[in-house]
């Protein structure tokens, strides 16, 4: 269970990664975020998020409809 | 790249149709949002992207690649057309209907995320001059700056962008 979740369904790029990335400004590192997105777009978006700033992408799932991403923060 | 590795990227805005003001909004809190320090240098028509009172309009006239949904497929506008009164707004509006049916950002929303990730505005202050915008009319925190400002900003950013 993350410590927080996200909705960022029905909202399409760049607002996923810009909302995850100011929730995951007020969490304290080691937390981890919950993104739940319809964006086909951000599994790759994601992937390079966390590649550029270094967050963790622990987990990410799909169904093809819904996208769901845990990212943990590092310090 | 700043002293402790952070990569920088510029952008030069000169459009401001609805449309064009897209790339570079995206762009820039985008790279913001990956970590870079992002610097947007707005010159000629895209100083409007800078007034408070946001009103970005769109054209179809002279555009053949501007093809919207509709009816189930992609349809264009013949130019002739753009000579009927209120087609533009039209486009404008099909356009907004478009992107909020979708989901997409508005330009001020775009523009306040830019802000708040501390991209740095500058304002070309001889564009500025020629077409006679003062400061007041724009949002707050933004400078004024001429060429060389942009050009120093330049050379020390990985990515520049003329859009």
């Amino acid at each position: 269970m993350a410590d927080q979740v996200l909705d960022a369904k029905g909202l399409n790029c760049p607002l996923p990664i810009l909302r995850a990335k100011k929730t995951l400004a007020g969490m304290p590192a080691g937390n981890t975020l919950e993104i739940v997105a319809t964006d086909p777009g951000s599994i790759k978006d994601f992937e390079a998020f966390c590649r550029t700033t270094g967050h963790e992408l622990v987990e990410q799932e799909n169904d093809g409809k819904i996208f769901r991403f845990v990212i943990k923060k590092t310090g | 790249m700043s002293a402790d590795g952070t990569k920088s990227m510029s952008i030069i805005v000169t459009k401001g149709t609805l449309d064009w003001a897209y790339p570079p909004f995206i762009l820039s809190t985008t790279a913001a949002a990956l970590g870079l320090n992002v610097t947007m240098f707005f010159t000629f028509y895209g100083l409007p992207l800078l007034l408070k009172q946001l009103d970005l309009q769109m054209s179809p006239l002279g555009n053949p690649a501007m093809k919207m949904p509709m009816a189930g497929m992609h349809m264009g506008m013949p130019n002739i057309m753009s000579m009927i009164p209120f087609v533009d707004a039209g486009a404008t509006k099909m356009m907004e209907n478009m992107m909020k049916k979708k989901g997409v950002a508005s330009i001020a929303e775009l523009r306040e995320l830019a802000v708040e990730s501390d991209v740095r505005m500058i304002a070309c202050q001889m564009t500025m001059d020629l077409f006679e915008y003062s400061l007041d009319d724009m949002i707050g925190g933004i400078e004024l700056g001429g060429a060389a400002t942009y050009i120093e900003v330049a050379t020390q950013s990985e990515i520049n962008l003329f859009i």
